[in-house]
């Protein structure tokens, strides 16, 4: 069985600073990390894995060189190989350029049976690459998997609603988009450290995809980013003081006298 | 004139390659590929079978102006609207008149008569319903499907979706099968007063920093919206409408998951978004009991508890208390932040409430930069000092 997992190397977003005078991002500094929910669809794969050594896990990203690093990071984890789309022409992408350039990497890369995603990137929070990818190789999709068994050919899974679950059945290939109540991801094993620093990591540019340059990136991303800027924050109000007592009564009077309770 | 394959189309059937007068194409790794021989008769672009191939010169843009009204997807569940369709709708009026367009709502289920009647009285001008005993749940194949058929058929200008578990699934899914560009999580939709485009505005990097999208060239411009941000509907009872039936129909084998049970978390569902008072605790409260004063407060206010994440990855609660940006947004009359240190990605979920009030024992915790009213203290000795007050 051929496993492929769609990882995203994105910045902290817990470490992000605005900068205070010129209400930008400050990004500098900022550490990259593989995508939270894509080390729990990593650790799904692995998890597979672990119990039939016939599996293969391949990990898959599109990004800048210095994606590499996530790269190794995940053969490091346990992944078998690692495919790299990075180019020129594939900056600047919205969701439906990503994942159409993901599903010609995927192509290329042959017949996988499972495919996992995380179901959202922290840096975008769209939750769109993962099914529009399997929509791309029309292929069924899951998302919001919390967790997983593969039965044969079969793969049944939990989907996470708001209020409980829905159990699915669903044949391969398929693909599924993880959700952090999936699974806990392991960390790299040194073994595999060892191991991942010979690995090669496959880069393709767009020809390598048989992609035109005009079907990638910005030039094919049919949304366009208008304008940026700070959340306006709510701004300080009163802080009371006193004994609890005091701050309360203070307090409900206030609530009271607004008529909001 | 030439001719071009569209590598995300091809299905690699090769009828192309058969059909060639000039045997001018070939199959490389399951894709067509079209070689030197190539005169562009354009003989495979009417064959293909996927429409996988095009003559690039005569290349159309999609004519946009045939796109027309708003729409909504009328998520059901149970036979009940989600309480964001009514927001959605509200919306979808307000964007619409400025348009100067309509507004229809799309649902799908196995029973759809009452849901139209309530759509109709929530504003909706149009309703078209796709009814099916296959659409009484929510499948990906299925809602998607029926939905891309009647984009294509009756071409809105517009789709609004609420980002749900579901819409989140549906609407990428409609986005690439209509080749349009989709804005997820929308927290504010406004219509360029000069073009009559929608500008949609959505939260990143962990709300940190918001984001105007436009999707200027393709249609229908598509967007999910955050539960509870937008204003509600007004329900006007015995408003009609137009009632519209889609044809249904599926192939065997076309729906290609299958729902072998719906399982109910044991205990209620956190109405997070209708709640007028919620009593949120962090890990402040110490340990998981600490949510029954919460609660106690919520209970004499007529409100619910809400939770930080942190509460929720501790396992204190269930996932569906959790407010902010991995979470529910809300926005009640008054919310209370009882040991929530007032993280970013918290923040995004309740900064919009009409009032929020603090309670934190340390003086600088992040939470008092959005505080209305702020209590430096132990929320073991402030929340019953409030109920006292009550
Ligand atoms: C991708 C991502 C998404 C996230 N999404 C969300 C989200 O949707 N919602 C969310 O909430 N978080 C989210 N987080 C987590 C967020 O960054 C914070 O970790 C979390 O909100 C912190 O929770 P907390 O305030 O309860 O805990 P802490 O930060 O530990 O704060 C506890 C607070 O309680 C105070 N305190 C302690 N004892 C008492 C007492 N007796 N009385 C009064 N005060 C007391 C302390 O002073 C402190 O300020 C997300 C993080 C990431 C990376
Ligand atoms: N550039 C990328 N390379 C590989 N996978 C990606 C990329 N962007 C998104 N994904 C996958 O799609 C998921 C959802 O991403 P998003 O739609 O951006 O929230 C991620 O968790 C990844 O698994």
């Amino acid at each position: 069985m051929k496993i492929l997992v769609c990882v995203k190397q994105v910045p902290d977003t817990n470490e992000v600073k605005i900068d205070p005078v010129k209400g930008t991002l400050i990004r500098e500094g900022v550490p990259s990390i593989l995508n939270p929910d894509d080390a729990n669809a990593l650790e799904a794969a692995l998890a597979i894995k672990d119990n039939d050594p016939n599996v293969k896990v391949s990990v898959l990203t599109m990004g800048p060189p210095q994606a590499c690093e996530m790269l190794r990071e995940c053969l490091s984890m346990g992944a078998d190989d690692a495919y790299l789309l990075s180019d020129r022409a594939f900056g600047g992408a919205d969701t439906w350029s990503t994942s159409n350039t993901l599903a010609a990497g995927i192509r290329k890369i042959g017949e996988v049976d499972i495919i996992f995603a995380g179901r959202q990137a922290i840096d975008g929070d769209t939750a769109q690459v993962g099914p529009q990818t399997a929509q791309r190789l029309d292929i069924p999709v899951v998302t919001y998997v919390q967790h997983v068994e593969v039965i044969g050919n079969k793969v049944v899974v939990q989907r996470q609603m708001e209020d409980g679950y829905e159990l699915i059945e669903v044949s391969t290939p398929c693909l599924l988009t993880a959700v952090k109540e999936l699974n806990e991801p392991r960390f790299m094993s040194i073994y595999n450290i060892v191991d991942a620093c010979s690995k090669e990591i496959t880069i393709w540019g767009h020809e390598d995809i048989k992609l035109s340059p005009e079907n990638c990136g910005l030039k094919a991303s049919p949304t366009q980013v208008f304008r940026s800027f700070t959340p306006p924050t709510k701004g300080k109000g009163e802080m009371l003081n006193g004994t609890a007592a005091e701050m309360s009564k203070n307090l409900v009077s206030k609530l009271k006298g607004l008529h909001v309770i | 004139m030439s001719v071009r394959v569209i590598v995300e189309k091809c299905k690699g059937c090769s009828i192309c390659v058969k059909c060639c007068p000039f045997s001018a194409i070939d199959m490389e790794n399951k894709i067509a590929v079209i070689g030197d021989a190539c005169t562009g008769c354009g003989v495979c672009v009417d064959e293909c079978p996927f429409d996988a191939i095009e003559k690039t010169e005569d290349h159309v843009k999609k004519d946009l102006s045939e796109y027309k009204g708003v729409w909504v997807f009328a998520e059901q569940r149970e036979g009940k609207l989600m309480p964001v369709v009514i927001e959605l709708l509200g919306e979808a009026k307000k964007l619409a008149a400025e348009i100067g367009t309509d507004v229809s709502a799309v649902v799908c289920g196995d029973e759809v008569d009452a849901l139209t009647h309530e759509l109709f009285a929530y504003g909706a001008d149009k309703v078209y319903q796709a009814v099916h005993p296959e659409l009484k749940n929510y499948r990906t194949d299925a809602y998607t499907k029926v939905i891309e058929e009647a984009i294509n058929r009756y071409k809105p200008e517009i789709i609004l979706l609420g980002a749900t578990h579901i819409g989140r699934d549906l609407g990428p899914c409609l986005a690439v099968r209509c080749d349009t560009g989709l804005t997820a999580d929308c927290t504010k939709l406004e219509i360029d007063p000069d073009d009559k485009k929608i500008r949609q505005t959505r939260p990143a990097f962990g709300g940190n920093l918001m984001a105007t999208i436009i999707c200027p060239n393709h249609r229908p411009q598509m967007s999910t919206v955050r539960p509870g941000v937008m204003d509600k509907a007004e329900y006007v009872a015995g408003r009609e409408g137009v009632a519209i039936r889609l044809d249904v129909n599926f192939k065997e084998d076309e729906i290609r998951t299958k729902i072998i049970k719906i399982v109910k978390e044991a205990g209620e569902l956190a109405s997070l978004t209708d709640a007028e008072f919620i009593v949120s605790g962090g890990l402040g409260l110490g340990n998981p009991e600490g949510f029954e004063l919460l609660k106690k407060l919520a209970d004499k206010l007529g409100g619910t508890i809400g939770s930080s994440r942190a509460c929720v990855d501790s396992g204190w609660i269930d996932h569906s208390y959790q407010v902010g940006q991995t979470g529910t947004t809300v926005k009640p009359k008054i919310y209370f932040a009882c040991g929530i240190s007032g993280a970013i990605q918290h923040l995004a979920g309740m900064q919009s409430s009409d009032y929020i009030i603090a309670i934190n024992k340390n003086e600088n915790a992040p939470i008092f930069e959005v505080a209305d009213y702020g209590i430096v203290g132990d929320l073991y000795e402030v929340i019953p000092a409030i109920l006292e007050e009550l």
